[in-house]
């Protein structure tokens, strides 16, 4: 059954690596849903953040086959309800409209956003959280001529991660000692295949 | 091999200086040659071109320690570089210019990837300066490459170089291996710089070549084979890549447990050994596919569960506990569920294996193989070895060769008929001795990596085996055989047709035999025009002897053997068929 997981994604900060990464999905005819890069919590490391609609099958396939390339640290894959995620919206509209026909604070007490830029002519909110949400806002400020509209990449946080710097130290030793527990939760045989 | 290096002048003065301490001031390019010379690099195989010729001025002064084989098309030299590192266990290097240079290794690049083959290229590039403005020979060739290589890198900046070109090396060299390719600008191949000696590498932090092997795992696997009644064994060229062929054969020799081969893990054990059952596939014995779905236990061993090995996937060994020794992680899975995964590399976990499995035999179910062979030879073999008709058969051509050889020879094949053939009937004692393009099935790498096998393998006859489609693919490189005297034997078995299209065509096509057809030159005076001496025949009273000529002539030779025009290759596995399904005739 196809549903939205998430990858999340280690790696060293190298020219070409998100072409590497990309082309594993577009190889198999998989859209990318969404895609984003940031530091991680460790300096000098990346982290892709990469949402698809696929089964788990395909997922764990990939996962592997994007953890074997070189500059990939580690690669793990979840389920929405095993990740605490976001997304950030943008709204420009019109600010003689909002100011005077919607009840702007009310509207954004309900949606949690807030105006980054309120000038003469247009204004801008700001809100996030999930898709749902960030739609629903859409929908809101529809009737009052909503200029533009924009969205961010996910960005998400492995629940039960303990985060990279324990893996990190055991990347650098030369020898492998494999003992890190691993934080994937996708079955009990993940285990062997960690480094 | 060639007589041009002992004629090429002294080094020039900077390359001299190796022996001067260090740091001492190089160019880009002269870095990138003693690379080379510190990885123990003897043979390039390579095209120059505009945008690489400082790496081959400095090549110039690097003659006593560098030979440069200069092939006739970049193509050639990948393959070429890709048969050096199957016959030598090491890695092939190729140069290659920018633009259509790099473009032309793209096949090559392609081949090893999936073939797992080691390969080093290093491709001229346009100055920095001009990357991305469509510069005359401007190629995006890393963003073109990066699909078909296990890890590419643009250097634009001369002190990167020693350091990228160790982990291009360690890279291609360890784990499963694969083609590295590394773009050079001509800003960096002419850049001096403080050349603070070359450190290889041992070590990437987001790299593990050699995962650690899980004990657990190893137990799980003795406890399912010492339990099987009928275990069966098959494997692939990991076994071979990992230097493991000792430790195969004791693991075989106590748990007493058939095994046949894939195309790749071909000569890894010797062919009359007692246990060696056959060729997997496609196109390979009748036994290895149709008890594949009887065995209870199956182990693989450094293979990948190919589609051509397989068959249909949901008719493939569904009885069976599988059992998946493989380096690499990606491959545990992807096909064929494993119940018990085995990750490592064989040439550890074989001996552990090894260890806890029980000495056993397993004769009545080794006499089921050889029953099953029993009924190939009536149905197939006898004809094809020994045939009763006119026509000439690929398979009584095999049959000679090794007859002349004894299974000493390399043997390089290209794709099509004439590469099941050989590989069903070609006889081997050693390893390393069968060089043909598996995974990708490129037409017209075997004159090449022909090239390659013999400087890979110096002391070997080195026979490449071709069809009269895929000689002329890449037939240019006679001039290479020609120029540098490379001591290969051609065998051209010609039936006039692109003969395996045409055998599906005619099974799975109602005989519409659109355009497979094929036209060929006097390939005999062909040679002759390269210097090259040859024969032909068409009648089998000629047959034997011109094989022997073949064998025994000093320096290259090609032979070119008539066959019959609509002959098939059987025992087949048809296309969406399981391996039980396997039709002999």
């Amino acid at each position: 059954m196809k549903q939205e997981y998430t990858i999340t994604v280690y790696t060293e900060n190298q020219v070409g690596l998100l072409n590497r990464i990309a082309i594993m999905f577009s190889r198999r005819k998989i859209n990318i849903e969404s895609l984003n890069t940031s530091p991680s919590e460790i300096e000098g490391i990346h982290r892709f953040t990469i949402v698809v609609n696929e089964t788990e099958d395909v997922v764990r396939k990939v996962v592997r086959q994007i953890e074997k390339q070189i500059d990939v640290l580690k690669a793990y894959f979840n389920t929405n309800d095993e990740i605490v995620w976001q997304e950030l919206a943008l709204y420009k509209v019109p600010t003689e409209e909002i100011a005077e026909k919607a009840k702007v604070e009310r509207l954004l007490r309900e949606h949690g956003a807030r105006a980054v830029v309120i000038r003469r002519d247009f204004t801008i909110f700001e809100t996030s959280g999930h898709r749902e949400e960030t739609d629903k806002l859409i929908e809101v400020l529809g009737p009052f001529g909503l200029i533009e509209f924009v969205r961010s990449a996910r960005v998400a946080i492995i629940k039960h991660s303990s985060g990279f710097h324990e893996k990190l130290k055991e990347f650098e030793e030369a020898a492998p000692r494999g003992t890190t527990p691993e934080a994937s939760p996708a079955g009990s045989r993940e285990g062997v295949f960690s480094m | 091999m060639s007589a041009q290096t002992t004629t090429k002048p002294a080094a020039k003065p900077s390359a001299q200086a190796v022996d001067s301490p260090l740091p001492r001031t190089l160019t880009g390019s002269e870095a990138v040659c003693e690379a080379l010379v510190a990885e123990g690099v003897t043979t390039i195989f390579g095209y120059p071109g505009g945008a690489i010729m400082p790496i081959y001025d400095a090549l110039y002064g690097y003659g006593d320690r560098l030979e440069h084989i200069l092939v006739r098309h970049e193509q050639g030299g990948i393959h070429a570089a890709q048969g050096y590192a199957r016959t030598s266990g090491r890695t092939g290097v190729v140069f290659a210019t920018s633009g259509p240079g790099a473009t032309n290794l793209v096949t090559g690049l392609a081949d090893a990837m999936i073939d797992s083959t080691p390969v080093v290229c290093i491709t001229g590039q346009v100055f920095a300066h001009l990357l991305g403005t469509d510069a005359f020979q401007e190629t995006d060739v890393i963003n073109i490459t990066t699909p078909v290589t296990k890890w590419n890198y643009q250097v634009t900046d001369a002190t990167e170089l020693p350091s990228v070109l160790a982990k291009a090396f360690y890279i291609a060299g360890s784990g499963r291996p694969g083609p590295v390719l590394i773009d050079i600008t001509k800003n960096a191949q002419l850049q001096s710089f403080e050349y603070a000696g070359y450190t290889p590498c041992r070590h990437i932090r987001s790299y593990r070549p050699k995962p650690v092997v899980r004990m657990p795992y190893v137990e799980e696997a003795a406890a399912l084979i010492n339990a099987a009644e009928r275990p069966f064994v098959i494997f692939g060229q990991g076994v071979i890549l990992g230097r493991a062929e000792a430790e195969f054969k004791a693991f075989l020799d106590k748990s007493g447990i058939p095994a046949a081969w894939t195309i790749l893990g071909l000569s890894a054990l010797p062919t009359d050994h007692p246990l060696n059952v056959g060729m997997l596939g496609m196109h390979g014995n009748y036994g290895p596919n149709l008890l594949t779905n009887e065995c209870d236990v199956l182990i693989a061993v450094g293979m990948r569960f190919d589609d051509r090995v397989t068959g249909r996937l949901d008719k493939y060994a569904k009885q069976a506990k599988v059992v998946h020794l493989d380096i690499d992680p990606a491959e545990i899975d992807k096909n064929v569920k494993a119940t018990v995964p085995v990750w490592g590399d064989c040439k550890e976990t074989l001996p552990l294996l090894t260890t806890l499995v029980q000495p056993r035999r397993h004769d009545a179910w080794v006499k089921r193989f050889h029953d099953c062979m029993v009924q190939e030879t009536d149905a197939v073999i006898r004809e094809e070895l020994n045939p009763t008709g006119d026509v000439l058969t690929m398979g009584e051509v095999i049959r000679e060769l090794n007859e002349c050889s004894g299974g000493d020879a390399v043997i390089v094949t290209d794709v099509g008929q004439h590469q099941m053939v050989a590989c069903r009937y070609a006889r081997f004692n050693d390893s390393k001795s069968n060089v043909t393009s598996g995974g990708l099935g490129t037409m017209g790498f075997a004159l090449p990596a022909a090239i390659g096998a013999k400087y890979g393998a110096p002391g070997r006859q080195v026979v490449a085996i071709i069809g009269d489609g895929g000689f002329q693919m890449t037939l240019q490189e006679l001039g290479t055989i020609m120029q540098f005297g490379v001591d290969v034997k051609i065998l051209i078995l010609n039936n006039n047709f692109l003969g395996m299209v045409r055998q599906w065509q005619q099974l799975f096509h109602d005989r519409r035999y659109s355009s497979v057809d094929i036209e060929s030159p006097d390939f005999v005076a062909l040679a002759r025009a390269y210097r090259i001496e040859g024969a032909c025949v068409s009648e089998r009273k000629d047959l034997s002897e011109a094989v022997r000529r073949m064998m025994s002539h000093q320096g290259p030779y090609l032979l070119e053997v008539m066959v019959g025009k609509e002959n098939n290759v059987f025992p087949m596995v048809p296309q969406g068929c399981g391996v039980a399904e396997i039709r002999l005739r």
